[in-house]
């Protein structure tokens, strides 16, 4: 029953947008911002939910919290139709928009919480109890009493989530949760909310632009663009379905002429003795070394493995290419 | 029970946000202040060249100017009221957040106009409407049934106050820049609700008509309770008449907007 807690069945939904094309003069056109994507989340998965700037993503978070009604397609939350019972729903999703406040901007954070008790109608014990975790938890605890304009990003970002999950929602949607913040911020949050999967078994979709909020928390990962599902799968699966390449860099005694490697590894890059070789990512790289060490002066080498964003860049464009 | 205490919650919470602002809160009296003083040597110089100018005696159309101040910034008549935060929010789709909530935006944003508009009576009203009967000859009733009468119908000039400023809000979401919008809203009910003359000093089809608008339930009919020109229940009636109306009116328009306009930002 609770394989698939949330369940998207080809939805699309499609914006019509009028263009100015002369004076009073417009033309209709549409855009399909989701295209008939499907994807089911089981009950406590984290997932990540990534592309690029316009690809989707917000539009389909948007269509989970029942703020938008899908134009096509079978969308189910908690078996429930968002659109349909946004309110009922509510109850049992928590939200955090990472760019925009559910806080009461002019008042102490302590505020928004109690008016999140009442809106959620929380039991007064569950309330007192959650509020204690979470404050504990996030760092809350010195903040309650400042009006929310004077937190800083990453205290108001913990504020944010601690608000969202005051009322034990079963999933959590985070729509870019460590946007603008630092180091220690970004830690903190991520820490907190691989507490909350694992302890709670919330299940978690998280969209991000930061590919190590993924690499950090989510097993598995899907990757949107144009509306369509690119990828959908294990996080070290992204790699082979981008035909990602790791670099060797080696540094020889003294310059010499571009290594002659066995295809298809290459030399991509020579800067004085070091020298740089790509070669797929899932090869081993023991026969390479072993063969460039037995014919050339080697000094010292390093491999250095592909980065999440190169091989999704790279995915986006040969999709492109084909399509 | 629970919605009433979670409106009640949201009611309090606007009236302590605008609470927070001091300084503001005392320029505002300043300002109340000085803009009674010019209305109220206009009328002086008026009344005394045309007594009993629309009913009213001098002393009547003193305490009128009066009750104008207390109640431009609690009805929001010259703006400022809820609606300019909630057409910002539609305008940079901050409104997702309130539409995903499991609350009705209708009430929501009512609860904290009307906990504002308290704030503002108490805050801006009492100060610049005490200053005004105490230092000009002013006719204030003595008796507190009329008081509780004139409180009653500023409560219901209350509610038709934000139904007029909720559709001019929701305009926002076909038009995102609603400056126009409003400062035609502000144009209108200035003049409307009887904020720069009392409406029953306009003579023919004009008076008429602005005594029938809407506008008309939030000064006019509250001071004319106060002055005893009006009888309170064909008052409330026309009061409450117009904000069934107006809210009605609104939540078919919110329905049209939630269901059909985008929501903005990624």
């Amino acid at each position: 029953m609770d394989t698939a807690f949330i369940e998207l069945d080809r939805v699309e939904k499609v914006f019509d947008v009028r263009k100015k094309t002369g004076f009073l003069k417009r033309e209709r056109r549409q855009v399909r911002a989701v295209d008939s994507i499907s994807f089911t989340v089981p009950r406590g998965e984290m997932v990540g939910y990534i592309g690029p700037n316009g690809a989707g993503k917000s539009t389909t978070i948007k269509m989970l919290t029942g703020i938008l009604t899908p134009s096509g397609g079978r969308l189910r939350v908690a078996g429930i139709d968002p659109s349909r019972e946004r309110s009922r729903l509510a109850h049992r999703i928590g939200v955090v928009f990472g760019q925009r406040t559910t806080l009461w901007w002019d008042l102490p954070l302590i505020d928004s919480y109690r008016l999140m008790h009442r809106m959620y109608r929380i039991p007064d014990g569950r309330y007192r109890e959650n509020l204690d975790r979470l404050v504990e938890l996030l760092e809350l605890g010195e903040l309650l009493d400042v009006p929310v304009r004077q937190l800083s990003l990453g205290q108001r970002m913990r504020g944010d989530i601690a608000a969202a999950l005051l009322h034990d929602p079963e999933v959590l949607y985070l729509d870019e949760p460590t946007i603008g913040l630092d180091v220690v911020s970004k830690a903190k949050v991520r820490e907190f909310l691989r507490e909350l999967n694992t302890e709670n078994g919330t299940t978690v979709l998280l969209t991000t632009h930061d590919l190590q909020d993924i690499e950090q928390l989510c097993s598995r990962v899907m990757v949107i663009d144009h509306g369509r599902m690119m990828y959908d799968g294990p996080l070290a699966g992204l790699h082979e379905a981008g035909e990602s390449e790791r670099v060797l860099v080696v540094d020889l005694e003294r310059e010499l002429p571009p290594i002659e490697a066995p295809p298809p590894a290459r030399v991509v890059k020579v800067e004085g003795p070091r020298q740089w070789l790509a070669f797929p990512a899932s090869a081993s790289a023991a026969p390479l070394v072993a063969r460039i060490a037995a014919e050339y002066p080697l000094v010292d080498l390093s491999v250095r493995e592909p980065d999440i964003e190169a091989v999704i860049a790279k995915m986006y464009v040969e999709r492109a290419a084909t399509a | 029970m629970d919605t009433a205490r979670l409106y009640a919650a949201v009611a309090a919470g606007g009236f302590r946000r605008y609470a927070t602002y001091r300084v503001a809160t005392a320029a505002g009296v300043f300002t109340n202040t000085v803009f009674g003083l010019i209305l109220v040597y206009t009328y002086l110089a008026l009344w005394e060249e045309r007594p009993h100018l629309g009913g009213y005696d001098q002393a009547q159309a003193v305490t009128y100017v009066w009750v104008g101040q207390a109640l431009l910034s609690t009805l929001a008549i010259g703006g400022g009221g809820v609606e300019d935060e909630l057409m910002e929010r539609i305008r940079t789709g901050d409104i997702a957040i309130d539409l995903y909530r499991p609350a009705d935006l209708q009430l929501w944003w009512l609860a904290a106009d009307l906990g504002r508009a308290v704030f503002q009576l108490l805050g801006r009203g009492v100060v610049p409407f005490a200053f005004g009967v105490l230092v000009f000859p002013a006719a204030v009733p003595s008796d507190v049934g009329t008081w509780c009468a004139f409180l009653f119908a500023v409560v219901l000039a209350m509610v038709v106050g934000y139904g007029i400023r909720f559709l001019v809000a929701l305009s926002a979401f076909w038009l995102l820049d609603g400056t126009g919008v409003v400062q035609m809203a502000w144009l209108v009910g200035f003049f409307c609700s009887g904020m720069i003359f009392p409406l029953n000093v306009f003579p023919g089809a004009l008076g008429e008509v602005v005594r029938a608008l809407p506008w008309s339930s939030l000064l006019q009919a509250p001071a004319d309770v106060l002055l005893g020109e009006a009888d309170p229940w064909r008052t409330y009636v026309f009061q409450a008449g117009w904000a069934v109306v107006l809210l009605v009116l609104g939540r078919l328009v919110q329905a049209m907007a939630t269901r059909r306009v985008v929501v903005q930002g990624g």
